[in-house]
């Protein structure tokens, strides 16, 4: 499988915001897109769906780090997930898909990632 | 078995405490018990009479209630006194002629103020300080006088003293020796004492003997003084001294001591060993307790002596720290120095800051004996181990008095102590008491007090009560760690010092140079709430937009499906009918759900992220101002519609209610603040539930703080009265900073005031007094975060990079799809689970 065709434009640098989070469609998924510039590896993006709340919300998170892991919490029920697999911290019944993300250029991009791969996109 | 009839003679602090122990020892079956009160209240807490000037009531000082009383099985007969003791007969005449049998009898009668036998002491207005009655009394003839004169200088007589100066007299003491206090301080502690009372507007005459009160050519009375010097005053409170209630003892043939008193063993028993005494009527060793703590362990001695108990009284420390009229004085074991020969001296003196210290030690310099504090008593627990525990001194003694940039030594660490050491001495209870709880799994300050009492009676070893709670769970692992969290180990108080005093302006900078990692959901919102706090900067800048929770983040509350409620600001509550019209249209057009809030405005619900920008611009239009709902900062000033409408209003409450709601609108806190203004006392703005609350009075303002709903609900504290308007709103400002500056992340005013340590009156002392030195800084922070105000939602509107953020998704314009509403009573509300199911099928998630 070649990841290199699947990605898919979603927005551009401009609409990224140190720092936090934004939102973006992605085919009938909603995708949260966060930038932390303080990391080698800044853009991260996982389920905008909270499957706490069940509501689009988590892109509307704090950014952070548990134990230099870093993590998003979920802004209703200030739960932590992990930016890098997507598992919930305190209760792992409850896990995030994670997504390839990536700028080409100015372009920010998206792409599926099989689940479990771990951070190293 | 036969229940003995035990009569307990007095209701004050000590004989109520005998009958709490006795409750307590799981041994009151064994006696019928009577107690008779003299006065028509249930015990109170004497200790703290002079709050009943400061607005407690009667109800609140009191320990019980006639219920409490039944329950323990106790008959309590109050306005009723003792008039005879019949021992041969073993009865007791009452009063109204009745006699009750007795098998054992508890005196605990108490002490009555002495007043000087001159000409005059009866004249009208002519009182005394010592019960809830006599308060009353000095409460009435103070409103119909100008001047206040309290004869005798000692503790209860400067305490009188504040009394009557809270009641806007003008006020003198008048003291026989040659100084304030004379049995705590010597003459050079005095004259600082005196100075400081002086400043505090209260004249101070000492060495005056009052030969007679007579009547008064400008004033109701005039004194007149051993020189023939006069004084004129309309009111006069005496309050030379305390002497034992001993009269009963005396008729009865008990033995007594030559200045009165009635003689106890070590177990509490007179003459006859039937009849027992405690506190203030006792005389133990020649000597009379005035003081609540050996009262108590009077009663717990005599417990145990009719219970078969082996406590006894075995004498007490007579320590003293005080806190009269702001000015602390402390005075331990020997202070004075005179009962031990050959004792040596240190002394400090700081006339400026108005301080005096003197440690009094052995002749080899290895023990402390004594020790004396005028005007800082932060010494006062370090110095009281050292001499209750015979520690040796170290080898420079004077650093415990010296103040820390000369060299000082720090205060004596708990775990310095030993286990022996006794922490709360009203309540007898050692720090090996304090750390067995701890072990036992009370684990926090609130349980141990709740289950030692220590630090319920005079209050005064709060301090090192928190220290060795702190310390033993520290031991044990339990660690109490008051780091905001993994990122920063600072408290959120030490981090506001931090980025006042360094300057920071921004969570990068602070977490570069005194944390590290990236932050988390607990720092950054508490840095974002100092910084703003300090600053005031836009809030949505982008060094601070990813430090802000979702509400500060989008300017509005978000609710449980996602979608944000909206509440512009309604300052006072007064609003026109134009605006109601506007918010009315907007929630129509919009699809919003509209509720009235608890703070008099109105909520606009169900707003999606995408129309948020849309709702503010018609709202600023129309000339609305964000509410800020959303943020740890002023929400509302709830008022009535004061004297403008109301037949009983005394002030207007809505135009400082208005006033003051703009003044403090957008200032961020720790956690956030409510205000509530009543144009009279009927107070029905509720002002005494809010974080601040104003009541009109004929004068002015009263001003409370502390107040909450909520959870926990508290009444306000009454911080000051009789305010002008530029006084209250100065209060209000320190406060306000003192609290933002103090106080725990997320931790309400109600809370924050009861976790400080030195409490009210602390808080008074630095706001009024200054007695920190910082009410400028304070006041100039103020009107630096005044100056700053913006409202929020203007700035983002004029800012389309801003506006940016507020898009569900950034490459879709449409709605969340998945946010869905149902109507009910003709208003939308969130679908639930099983409706959205119905109406979006396609859910895959």
């Amino acid at each position: 499988m070649t990841q290199q065709n699947e990605w898919t434009p979603v927005g551009s640098r401009a609409d990224l915001v140190p720092g936090a989070g934004i939102g973006a469609r992605f085919g009938d998924r909603q995708v949260a897109i966060f930038y932390v510039p303080e990391l080698e590896q800044p853009l991260f993006a996982v389920d905008n769906y909270c499957p706490i709340s069940g509501v689009n919300i988590i892109a509307r998170g704090i950014v952070g780090d548990v134990e230099e892991e870093p993590v998003v919490a979920t802004p209703l029920y200030k739960k932590h997930f992990s930016l890098l697999d997507g598992r919930c911290l305190e209760d792992d019944s409850h896990r995030l898909r994670t997504y390839a993300v990536r700028l080409e250029g100015d372009q920010l991009q998206l792409a599926p990632r099989e689940q479990g791969q771990g951070a190293a996109a | 078995m036969r229940q003995q009839n035990l009569i307990v003679i007095g209701n004050g602090m000590v004989g109520h405490h005998f009958l709490e122990q006795l409750a307590e020892s799981g041994q009151a079956d064994g006696f019928h018990v009577t107690v008779l009160g003299e006065e028509r209240h249930i015990a109170y807490d004497r200790v703290h009479l002079s709050e009943y000037f400061q607005g407690k009531s009667a109800d609140d000082l009191a320990f019980s209630t006639a219920d409490q009383y039944a329950q323990w099985g106790v008959e309590l007969r109050l306005n009723t006194a003792a008039t005879a003791i019949d021992r041969e007969a073993r009865t007791l005449t009452l009063d109204n002629g009745e006699t009750l049998p007795y098998d054992k009898l508890v005196l605990a009668t108490g002490s009555y103020p002495f007043v000087p036998p001159i000409e005059g002491n009866d004249r009208e207005d002519c009182l005394v300080y010592r019960t809830l009655d006599d308060l009353d009394a000095i409460r009435e003839a103070a409103s119909r006088s100008n001047t206040g004169v309290v004869v005798g200088g000692g503790l209860l007589g400067l305490e009188a003293a504040n009394a009557l100066r809270e009641l806007d007299l003008d006020t003198a003491v008048v003291e026989f020796a040659p100084r304030l206090m004379p049995v705590q301080v010597d003459e050079e502690g005095g004259g600082i004492l005196r100075e400081k009372i002086e400043e505090l507007g209260v004249q101070v005459l000492t060495g005056r003997a009052t030969q007679r009160i007579e009547a008064g050519t400008n004033a109701r009375h005039q004194m007149v003084f051993q020189d023939d010097r006069l004084l004129e005053t309309d009111l006069v409170v005496f309050s030379a001294g305390i002497r034992p209630r001993d009269e009963l003892a005396r008729d009865a043939g008990l033995t007594m001591g030559e200045r009165g008193g009635v003689v106890i063993d070590d177990h509490c028993r007179t003459s006859d060993p039937d009849v027992l005494a405690i506190g203030e009527v006792a005389l133990w060793n020649d000597s009379i307790f005035g003081l609540v703590g050996p009262g108590y362990q009077m009663a717990k001695a005599a417990l145990d002596t009719l219970t078969g108990g082996d406590r006894a009284f075995t004498g007490a420390d007579m320590s003293t720290k005080l806190k009269l009229m702001g000015v602390d004085v402390g005075a331990i074991g020997d202070a004075h120095g005179n009962q031990n020969p050959g004792a040596r001296f240190y002394r400090y003196t700081n006339g400026i800051a108005q301080e005096y210290r003197k440690l009094v030690v052995s002749a080899d310099g290895k023990q402390l004996l004594g020790a004396m504090l005028v005007g800082d008593n932060s010494y006062y627990d370090t110095l009281l181990q050292y001499a209750l525990n015979g520690l040796e001194l170290p080898d420079n003694p004077e650093s415990l008095i010296l103040p820390a940039s000369e060299g000082g030594a720090p205060a004596l660490g708990v775990d310095a102590l030993p286990e022996t050491a006794g922490i709360c001495s009203c309540h007898n209870v050692t720090k090996g008491d304090i750390v067995q709880y701890v072990h036992d799994g009370y684990t926090s300050v609130g349980d141990v007090k709740a289950a030692t009492k220590a630090g319920t009676g005079c209050g005064g070893c709060a301090g090192q009560l928190k220290e060795i709670v702190d310390h033993e769970m520290a031991a044990l692992g339990m660690e109490v760690d008051n780091s905001v969290c993994e990122h920063f180990q600072y408290t959120r108080q030490e981090l506001e010092h931090i980025i006042r005093v360094e300057g920071i302006h921004d969570f990068h900078t602070l977490l570069k140079n005194h944390g590290h990692g990236l932050g988390c959901d607990i720092c950054k919102p508490a840095v974002a709430s100092i910084l703003a706090s300090t600053w005031n900067d836009y809030v949505l800048n982008p060094e601070h937009v990813g430090l802000q929770d979702t509400n500060d983040t989008f300017l509005a509350n978000m609710q449980k499906d996602g979608t944000f409620s909206v509440v512009p600001r309604v300052a006072g509550g007064e609003i026109t009918p134009d605006k109601l019209i506007t918010l009315g249209e907007v929630a129509k057009e919009f699809g919003l759900y509209t509720k009235i809030t608890g703070g008099q405005r109105v909520d606009l619900f169900g707003a999606k992220l995408n129309d948020l920008p849309s709702i503010w611009q018609r709202l600023v239009d129309a000339g609305f101002e964000t509410g800020h709902a959303y943020g740890k900062a002023l929400r509302t000033v709830k008022s009535c519609v004061g004297s403008t409408w109301c037949r009983y209003g005394v002030q207007d409450s809505v135009q400082l209610a208005i006033d003051l709601e703009h003044r403090y609108k957008g200032i961020r806190a720790p956690h956030k603040i409510k205000f509530g203004v009543s144009g009279c006392t009927r107070e029905c703005a509720e002002a005494q539930s809010k974080d601040f609350g104003v009541i009109a009075t004929e004068n002015g303002w009263n001003l409370y703080v502390a107040g909450n709903g909520g959870m926990r609900p508290r009444h306000a504290d009454l911080f000051a009265q009789d305010l002008d308007t530029d006084s209250l709103i100065r209060f209000v400002d320190r406060l306000m900073m003192l609290y933002i500056r103090t106080a725990d992340r997320l931790q309400r005013t109600a809370r924050w005031l009861e976790n400080l340590e030195g409490g009210l009156d602390y808080v008074y002392d630095v706001v009024v007094n200054d007695s920190l030195g910082i009410a400028e800084d304070l006041d100039n922070q103020m009107a630096r975060l005044i100056e700053n105000y913006q409202c929020e939602w203007k700035t983002t509107l004029e800012d389309p990079d801003k506006l940016k953020r507020f898009r569900q998704m950034i490459n879709d314009d449409g709605d969340d799809p998945y946010v869905v509403s149902v109507e009910e009573r003709e208003q939308p509300r969130p679908a639930t689970a099983e409706e959205k199911l119905e109406r979006i099928p396609a859910v895959s998630v």
